[in-house]
């Protein structure tokens, strides 16, 4: 299968596999962040958990971070090699004829999520390092030791209205991103034949939907404390 | 109808193209767009100017030779048509209209608007065809049964006229939509099953040659195609490679 992977179907295969797996990445991280709406207490327990537990941190972390590297540096190449195959642009094209905004524009949308990402590690990952790797406090307490310091962190965090902005502004991103994405990696790998309109509709309902929590969960905790 | 024309000016392969603007003052909504063209160079002709060079042959909707880029899309604004096909009343008297060559790396201009598209001859000849005997041994043709809805998606699939409208409107060049065809019309009946495992690596890696781009799942191509070709093609295609990289590696 090494040759197959060289051909320009085998990266398409790639580039949707890599994105199978952030498909189901987001379903977690959302599943674990809605709990915040409902119980302090289950989404400290959560937190705890995913970010002790050894199988969690040293195994799915580091492939993780490879899946989000690799569907990028991915994207960016083929995008590159794309382009390159017009040498002479057309003084008129008319794209929106037949062919979705978010699908002529996957890269900036992409771009966009990525610098939501960049974001998000300065927010959350790099202090989550600094306090367990750095400081070595694996107990996960508030400082005064009454209690997990996960969910005061997360209030913390959305206090600031520029930041709950970014991360509504990059979640409709992402969402358009998903909108094209997802029936676009279904029919990567020829799982659309015979059902398209279905992909499309379970497409439709997961880009919208999944966008919808993070921006959801963001909001409550800005206007709720 | 007055119409101004901008159109696609280019002497030769290497020389360096440009847009000239022409005039046509008395054209009937009832010609279709290469008749207007017709209209246009002998006017030329009779003022001793260049005429426009265009590629043409049937007229009739199915050689798929006429690579023009007219408004910024694959043989002008209506659905599921070749520019002969196209007809002036799909224009307002006083439009401006833009003609351009298909725009791709593998699709180089040879003049004006007519474009080299052996790229696609290539691929046809890397394995879109079955192997068999023709020297007088026939065999009845029912003798190979073919369920009705298989005969139709592979005739559905070989109505593709190879004219390259799926490359000049995708955003990244790619003959997909023409691979995916032509590999489809043939994985789709028992005749094509002997070779499909070499066709179908062998029509990705020419296509991969001559340099089209990589497939990003727009639609475009579908939207635009004179034939209706559908995507479905391109997904059986992706199926059709990893199989044949699972029997053969």
């Amino acid at each position: 299968m090494s040759g197959f992977f060289k051909t320009s179907i085998g990266r398409k295969y790639a580039m949707a596999l890599s994105a199978f797996f952030l498909i189901i990445f987001l379903i977690i991280h959302l599943s674990v962040n809605l709990t915040s709406l409902f119980s302090k207490e289950v989404f400290n327990e959560f937190s705890h958990f995913m970010g002790t537990n050894p199988l969690v941190q040293f195994a799915m972390q580091p492939v993780l971070v490879f899946g989000v590297v690799f569907h990028f540096i991915m994207g960016f190449v083929l995008e590159m090699k794309n382009r390159s195959a017009r040498n002479v642009k057309y003084v008129k094209n008319t794209g929106s004829a037949n062919s979705s905004w978010m699908s002529r524009n996957m890269l900036l949308s992409g771009a966009v999520v990525l610098a939501f990402l960049v974001l998000h590690f300065i927010d959350f990952w790099i202090p989550e390092m600094n306090v367990k790797y750095i400081q070595g406090d694996m107990s996960g307490l508030l400082s005064d030791g009454d209690g997990y310091r996960y969910y005061e962190e997360l209030v913390h965090k959305f206090e600031n209205p520029l930041r709950v902005g970014a991360y509504v502004l990059a979640f409709v991103l992402l969402a358009l991103h998903l909108l094209h994405g997802f029936t676009s990696a279904f029919q990567s790998i020829g799982a659309t034949m015979g059902r398209k309109k279905t992909m499309q509709n379970i497409g439709k309902a997961y880009s919208i939907l999944i966008p919808l929590g993070f921006i959801v969960i963001a909001l409550f905790h800005h206007f709720n404390h | 109808m007055k119409l101004t024309l901008k159109i696609w000016r280019q002497n030769d392969a290497k020389a360096k193209g440009k847009m000239m603007e022409y005039q046509l003052n008395d054209v009937s909504p009832d010609m279709s767009f290469l008749e207007m063209l017709d209209v246009l160079n002998q006017d030329l002709i009779d003022k001793d100017e260049e005429p426009i060079a265009f590629d043409h042959d049937c007229r009739e909707g199915i050689c798929g030779m006429c690579s023009m880029y007219i408004n910024g899309r694959a043989h002008g604004p209506d659905r599921e048509i070749t520019v002969c096909q196209l007809h002036m009343r799909s224009f307002k008297d006083g439009d401006t209209i833009s003609i351009e060559p298909w725009r791709a790396k593998a699709f180089p201009v040879i003049k004006d608007l007519i474009v080299d598209r052996s790229a696609f001859d290539r691929i046809q000849q890397a394995g879109g065809f079955i192997s068999v005997n023709t020297s007088g041994n026939t065999q009845d043709a029912n003798n190979i049964l073919i369920a009705k809805d298989a005969a139709d998606t592979a005739m559905d699939a070989a109505t593709c006229i190879g004219c390259g409208a799926c490359v000049a409107s995708c955003k990244n060049s790619s003959a997909m939509l023409f691979v995916g065809a032509k590999v489809s019309q043939y994985a789709l009946l028992p005749q094509g099953q002997v070779e499909a495992v070499d066709r179908v690596k062998n029509m990705v890696a020419q296509m991969d040659l001559e340099g089209f781009g990589n497939c990003t799942n727009t639609g475009a191509c579908e939207v635009e195609c004179p034939k209706g070709i559908s995507l479905e093609n391109i997904a059986r295609m992706n199926r059709e490679l990893v199989k044949a990289n699972m029997i053969k590696f």
